[in-house]
């Protein structure tokens, strides 16, 4: 058995934890930048503001509403995420950490006449170690427990666990999710199956899977057979190395100068090259990436790609890259918005392909990357990085409305009063 | 794949006699094992007050709350009463939050406040001469 559990708005569940005073209140957290409306408590929610509404023009009805407003507090989430995951090991050995709120478990001795009782008990201890409020699904299959899920935060009668375990009960979920809520079918692949008369789970569960198979690709395919309870998608419990890594960022105010385009394309950078050593890998070319603002009548956007002379990690050889290209991106005339990089061509740093004729990263190289990773990650992020990444840093994220790092950092663990 | 970790020692030995330490070494003592249980549920606050320092908890202590255990009859706890974060001892039997302190009355715990128990205080650290100057 699959178990899936899904954090109930993340992002704003998190700002309550510390919070008490916030909880049954409305929460919003926003986007990097404050631009956009990303999490929404329950309450939130009831009042109306949508997901990924834009924040242009509604703080004073905001105001008015008395919802609660957060920057997005990454270190927070992530910390907290860990917990989630950590008290989830007390009830399975077997986990897939899916994405920052979602976790898959599989459960394979629990006698299913008690899996009810047992995503109960998972859902509360969750709550009582982290304070954080989780649904539970409970299937044979990932995408079953994934409908299972959705019902167990959908359905009040629920109660925040939904066990599908027969095919009755799979069979009645089915027929009340459309397929473009089916895990691994976008917005596109439901059109083209609306033209096949697919509109529910349960339609596209019946449908010929050879024929499927022909008309969208051996994905779907898979689908059909897990939504008919067969298991094809396995847990993945060692993250696959990522074949690429972006770093794209907003600056807090549009720039038409070229220094601290500059500094931010260093900045972002060396955070993509932590990535990069972090999961071992070298890069071999790099994508520069230079947005102007979307208001602006000459809307104007550029991506460059550019080899690099051997694969790498070096922060100060892709550095120095990107920013020769973005100097050469940059017009005179226009404001910007938005940069970033793209590391691509991704390979193991272990089975790397020697070039008889090309020189390689040196050794005295990866003594200093190792050296700076180490110093950056006992004495906090920053302590100590590239000139090029400017020492002012005025183009840092708009984050208005930051709550502190409660777990993360000394100066900002709760105050209580006794 | 299956990662096979091997010991390592810190001694190398090409010839003569090797460290009688090496069939010895253990690890150097872990505070944060010492001190916490429940890692994942285990979170640091600091103490702002005088209201507790009867069981040695003084205005800038640290302090250690694990959200896992079942609060006990006595015990200090971290409380959110009404919303806000308190330390207090928990007296079940006279339905209070109490103070260690002579100056602070106790608490009453009315069918009218929301009482939520958040965590238990399994210790307290003092700082002797101020950490980090």
């Amino acid at each position: 058995m699959f178990c899936l559990v899904d954090c109930n708005s993340f992002y704003a569940s998190c700002e309550q934890v510390f919070r008490p005073d916030l909880r049954g209140k409305p929460v919003i957290v926003l986007s990097n930048n404050d631009c956009f409306i990303v999490a929404r408590s329950a309450q939130a929610k009831a009042l109306g503001i949508g997901d990924l509404q834009t924040m242009f023009n509604i703080k004073p009805w905001l105001h008015q509403n008395r919802v609660n407003i957060f920057s997005s507090n990454y270190p927070l989430y992530g910390d907290l995420s860990n917990r989630v995951m950590e008290t989830l090991r007390l009830f399975s050995a077997h986990i897939e950490i899916y994405s920052i709120d979602e976790m898959f478990l599989s459960l394979d001795n629990i006698k299913s006449a008690s899996l009810n009782a047992y995503g109960r008990t998972i859902k509360e201890t969750v709550y009582k170690h982290t304070a954080l409020p989780v649904g539970v699904g409970i299937a044979p299959t990932k995408t079953l427990a994934k409908l299972a899920s959705r019902a167990a935060k959908d359905i009040p009668k629920c109660q925040g666990v939904c066990v599908l375990d027969s095919a009755k009960k799979w069979d009645w979920m089915k027929k009340r999710t459309p397929v473009n809520k089916i895990w691994g079918i976008s917005s596109r692949f439901a059109r083209r199956l609306a033209d096949l008369n697919i509109y529910t789970a349960l339609e596209l569960a019946s449908a010929d899977p050879k024929y499927i198979r022909r008309h969208f690709n051996v994905c779907v395919e898979r689908i059909i057979e897990e939504l008919n309870g067969h298991s094809c998608l396995s847990l993945e419990e060692v993250p696959n190395p990522r074949k690429q890594i972006y770093c794209t960022r907003s600056f807090a105010r549009k720039t038409n100068q070229v220094q601290p385009i500059l500094d931010a394309v260093s900045l972002y950078t060396a955070r993509a090259c932590e990535k990069l050593r972090a999961q071992e890998s070298l890069s071999a070319s790099i994508q520069v990436l230079l947005y102007s603002s979307t208001y602006h009548s000459n809307y104007y956007n550029s991506n460059r790609v550019v080899q690099l002379p051997w694969p790498s990690d070096d922060t100060r050889m892709i550095s120095a890259l990107a920013r020769q290209t973005i100097q050469q991106m940059i017009q005179a005339d226009v404001f910007y918005m938005k940069a970033g990089i793209g590391l691509l061509e991704l390979t193991p740093k272990r089975h790397q392909q020697l070039d008889l004729f090309s020189p390689e990263q040196s050794a005295k190289t990866d003594q200093l990357m190792r050296v700076m990773d180490k110093i950056n990650r006992q004495y906090g992020k920053n302590s100590i990085y590239l000139a090029a990444e400017g020492v002012h840093k005025k183009w840092a994220m708009r984050q208005a409305y930051r709550s502190p790092a409660y777990t993360c950092r000394w100066e900002d663990i709760p105050l209580i009063e006794c | 794949m299956k990662i096979i970790t091997l010991p390592l020692f810190i001694h190398s030995v090409p010839a003569g006699f090797p460290s009688p330490a090496d069939d010895y070494m253990e690890h150097s003592l872990d505070l944060n094992a010492y001190l916490i249980q429940h890692p994942a549920a285990t979170y640091l606050a600091r103490a702002k007050g005088h209201s507790m320092t009867g069981r040695g908890i003084f205005d800038g202590d640290l302090l250690i709350v694990d959200r896992s255990l079942e609060a006990q009859q006595g015990q200090i706890v971290i409380a959110a009463l009404d919303g806000q974060l308190t330390c207090k001892i928990l007296d079940k039997q006279q339905q209070c939050l109490r103070s260690a302190n002579r100056d602070y009355k106790p608490v009453p715990i009315s069918e009218f406040s929301e009482l939520i128990i958040e965590g238990v205080v399994i210790h307290s650290i003092r700082h002797h001469t101020p950490p980090h100057s």
